[in-house]
């Protein structure tokens, strides 16, 4: 028998989902548009990967398949992977990185819902540790033109160091690293940055930044992780570049650079592998950005996001336990 | 007037479905047929039968005597003949049966002798006295008898009229109040003086405007006596618990009364019914009931208290794609299983619900920790912690996440896009916890009867041997020649003693098993540790039942 509530709020997994999908759509404008109109192809590779390995393994786990496809959690994750990921990549590191993310990650631990681990953030650490130097070749904006991205990513003739450049990050950091360097100097030897972070890329910051306030209009997300994670990435580069300003850069070159935007709304945001709790959700998003910015600066890789939601997805139990809200007339009254 | 409202966590905004029957004047609702009256009124007890088939009785006369002090009169609701004494379903979750008095109405509607109450005149235990036999019972809820909720007539410092009407579709309240504010301020006024309030307030939701001025206007009656105040409408803002919240910015704990924190909460038709009662000698036999959804003519209707559903419904023409009829709002409401039951002093709603209107749950989908239940919820829980750990059958562990201050209000299911019936997991959780609570019960009452047998046998044992051991020193005596007098009384003292032993170590054991049904976990339950870690370690939960 069906019991009260017998009305319900027209909502489903599947326009949460769908919701997503066009918060994403302003970054991929941009995406095109500045950086590698490739992306587009790479958003179908992914896409149709992700549904023919879902239905493949809800098959062999005996699932029904209709509802999990229809759902389109899994192109959410297969988007957030190739949004990710280099754009030039050739395409079978995509489909490797999508099958990673929906077999290894997703369903391995029991399907939608179930995974500890973000999934995307899994196949960009795989990735990059299985491909490195794959993994490192990001296009610089707008100097490659569509056939040749097309080319590399359907098994043209690789060209690697002609064409590829360094992300700002990376350009940033290594520059840093050569002596008597200070980020003024890195800022204007390269042209690789542009206003704030990396030229084109800065668009792609903004795009996600629209696409986070839709989500945030919508109550697809609240606000207690972008606003955690945006918050304490920048008080922590703020700190370092004020008490040294020639050897770390402001803050907003943090922000708008790699995937610190993306990160805040899209992949720090997910709801299965993330806190839960108000408080949790501000410490989970807060460790992240600390994290991620040490790596960015004192590790071995330019972008340390993926390494640091994986580490605080280890976390998320405690953090969930240690956070529960007091429940209703557990606070003592407060006339 | 109230300089600021507070407010409660979460909440949500249902379309609220009041327009359909919120114009439509209360109209009196035909004599049925039969009217079936259950001697169960006020939920925690069953009235003693006070009349014999065959006989006749007139509106308002007490058909059955309230027993026990949570007991009050129930009445008979219009005049006419005893037909019968019989079982009756009544529109309860439970579905459970009780007597019911069965009556056949003369068309008369002839009323007792009815007298205005002078309650300034007797004490006020006499007063509230006078309320149980009238039958008063809280008309917005549970039916919690109305002279219990009034106290001692100190330590309540506000008492409050809950006008809310939170639930869609329901609109009995809003039409009683835009009819008969007069009344209810004038039940409100008693029930200030009886509770011993400091002030008064009234709350409405703000989606009620002809309700608040129709409020306001009868107020000017009443110079100073209560505040007319309008909240923002949000389910479920006229939840007790909720409305108090709103009001006085007071959190009243799960397990707690608003008594122990000042403040008293009732319902605009409990004041109207305390009114008739002092100022018209009426006893409780009438409510307002909404009947509407999927019919042709909904509305409002005065229905005497044991009226059928079945005999009402005509009034309102159902739809013949009609599937099933609800008992209350569609957020907390229940279906009704047997058309027969009769209208009871809490019944507030009929809902004719079909398909197109409330149609089925789509299929459950696996959680995917939105976050939206937590949200939405008005205890500030989080749900999806609790639907696991009832998926789970982690009973003990849903309980430390407090399950037991859900109020199954049902917002989290509302809300949840997953479409999980998380309510259903909560009642299912709760009810596990009930029975094996029974069980323990059960169990520790075999144990202490076991336990007495076996001393009863070891006290047997030693009583023959005293005895024993007596008849032997007797005939030592005899023998010697020298007798023992005091004997004959040690025999009876290590009886007594043995048994107090026995009953003292039995108290002692049953003090050691504490009450698990709690707000708060208790000191058995053990700390909050790898609690949601075992969430990550069952995927296959989902195996059983997402395929469905
Ligand atoms: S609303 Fe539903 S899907 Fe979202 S966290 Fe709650 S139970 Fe899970
Ligand atoms: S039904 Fe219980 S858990 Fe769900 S929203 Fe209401 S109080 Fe919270």
């Amino acid at each position: 028998m069906i019991h009260s509530p017998y009305i319900r709020k027209p909502a489903s997994v599947q326009s949460v989902m769908l919701a997503v999908l066009l918060a994403l759509l302003p970054g991929v404008t941009a995406y095109v548009m500045q950086v590698a109109a490739v992306v587009v192809v790479n958003l179908l590779i992914a896409t149709v990967t992700a549904l023919v390995a879902e239905a493949l393994i809800l098959t062999l786990r005996k699932r029904p398949i209709a509802p999990a496809l229809s759902d389109l959690s899994a192109v959410v994750t297969a988007w957030l992977v190739v949004l990710c990921f280099p754009p030039i990549l050739p395409w079978w590191v995509t489909v490797l990185g999508v099958l990673i993310a929906i077999v290894a990650v997703k369903h391995l631990y029991g399907g939608l819902g179930q995974n500890p681990f973000n999934p995307a953030m899994v196949a960009y650490c795989a990735m990059i540790v299985a491909f490195p130097s794959l993994m490192s070749q990001w296009p610089p904006a707008g100097q490659i033109d569509f056939q040749t991205q097309l080319d590399l990513v359907l098994g043209g003739a690789r060209q690697l160091d002609a064409i590829t450049g360094a992300t700002a990050l990376d350009a940033m950091r290594t520059g840093l690293r050569t002596s008597g360097a200070s980020v003024e100097s890195v800022l204007q030897q390269s042209g690789t940055f542009g206003a704030v972070g990396g030229r084109g890329w800065e668009w792609l910051a903004l795009g996600y930044l629209a696409g986070g306030l839709f989500m945030l209009a919508r109550r697809i997300i609240t606000w207690h992780m972008p606003v955690a994670f945006i918050a304490t990435l920048a008080v922590v580069s703020g700190i370092f570049w004020l008490a040294e300003p020639a050897h770390f850069a402001p803050p907003l070159f943090h922000l708008a650079s790699g995937g610190a935007m993306l990160a805040a709304f899209f992949i720090v945001t997910d709801p299965v592998s993330g806190a839960t709790t108000p408080r949790g959700k501000l410490i989970f998003a807060a460790g992240i950005a600390v994290i991620a910015y040490l790596i960015r600066v004192f590790g071995a890789f330019p972008e340390g996001i993926a390494f640091a939601v994986l580490l605080m997805n280890l976390c998320v139990p405690l953090i969930d336990m240690k956070t529960q809200p007091a429940v209703f007339g557990h606070r003592g009254s407060r006339p | 007037m109230i300089a600021r409202l507070f407010s409660f966590h979460g909440g949500i905004k249902p379309d609220s479905h009041k327009n359909e029957s919120s114009s439509l004047p209360i109209a009196a609702a035909p004599l049925p047929p039969r009217l079936t009256i259950p001697l169960r009124q006020s939920v925690r007890s069953v009235a003693r039968c006070l009349v014999a088939p065959g006989q006749r009785v007139l509106k308002g006369e007490r058909i059955g005597a309230g027993e026990g002090p949570l007991g009050t009169d129930v009445h008979a609701s219009t005049s006419g003949t005893v037909v019968g004494l019989a079982p009756c379903a009544m529109a309860h979750a439970s579905g459970l049966n009780t007597l019911a008095v069965i009556i056949e109405p003369d068309g008369k509607d002839e009323w007792i002798e009815r007298r205005a109450f002078d309650h300034h005149a007797v004490p006020r235990e006499a007063a509230l006295r006078y309320l149980s036999t009238c039958g008063i019972v809280g008309m917005g809820g549970a039916g919690f008898p109305t002279h219990i909720k009034l106290g001692n007539g100190r330590g309540i410092e506000t008492l409050i009229i809950n006008g809310a009407e939170c639930e869609p579709w329901i609109t009995c309240d809003d039409r009683l109040m835009r009819e008969r504010a007069a009344e209810i301020l004038s039940g409100a006024a008693i029930l200030h003086e009886l509770i011993g309030a400091r002030r008064t307030l009234v709350g409405i939701e703000d989606n009620k405007p002809e309700a608040i001025r129709a409020m306001r206007e009868a107020a000017t009656g009443f110079p100073g006596l209560v505040d007319i105040v309008a909240i923002p409408t949000r389910y479920p803002a006229g939840g007790e618990k909720q409305l108090i919240r709103v009001l006085t910015g007071i959190e009243i704990a799960h397990g707690k009364l608003g008594t122990e924190f000042g403040v008293q909460c009732f319902n605009v038709g409990t004041a109207q019914a305390v009114h008739r009662a002092i100022h018209h000698g009426e006893p409780l036999v009438s409510r307002v009931v909404t009947l509407t959804g999927n019919v042709r003519h909904p509305g409002n209707y005065e229905v005497l208290v044991g009226t059928p559903v079945e005999t009402l419904l005509a009034l309102a023409a159902p739809k013949p794609d009609t599937d099933r009829y609800l008992m209350g709002g569609p957020m907390m409401g229940i279906t009704i299983a047997d058309l027969s039951v009769p209208i009871g002093k809490t019944s507030n709603c009929i809902i004719a619900a079909s398909p197109a209107l409330f149609p089925p749950p789509p299929p459950e989908l696996p959680c995917i920790r939105c976050g939206a239940c937590a949200r939405a919820c008005p205890a500030d829980l989080q749900p999806f912690e609790l639907y696991w750990f009832s998926r789970a059958k982690n009973v003990g562990k849903a309980q430390e996440y407090h399950l037991f201050d859900c109020i199954e209000c049902g917002s989290c299911a509302f809300v949840c896009p997953s479409h999980i019936p998380l309510v259903d997991y909560f009642r299912f959780s709760k009810s596990e916890i009930w029975a094996r609570e029974r069980e323990l019960k059960t169990s520790d009452q075999a144990r202490e009867r076991f336990e007495f047998r076996n001393y009863r046998q070891e006290r047997e044992k030693e009583e023959k041997a005293a005895k024993l051991a007596a008849k032997a020193a007797e005939t030592r005596a005899k023998l010697t020649g020298s007798a023992a007098p005091t004997d004959a009384a040690t025999g009876d003292d290590p009886k007594k003693a043995l048994i107090a032993a026995a009953l003292a170590r039995a108290k002692q054991q049953a003090a050691a098993i504490e009450p698990r049904n709690t707000d708060t976990p208790h000191a058995g339950v053990p700390g909050a540790s790898p609690g949601i870690a075992s969430r990550r370690e069952q995927p296959d939960l989902h195996d059983s039942d997402a395929t469905s």
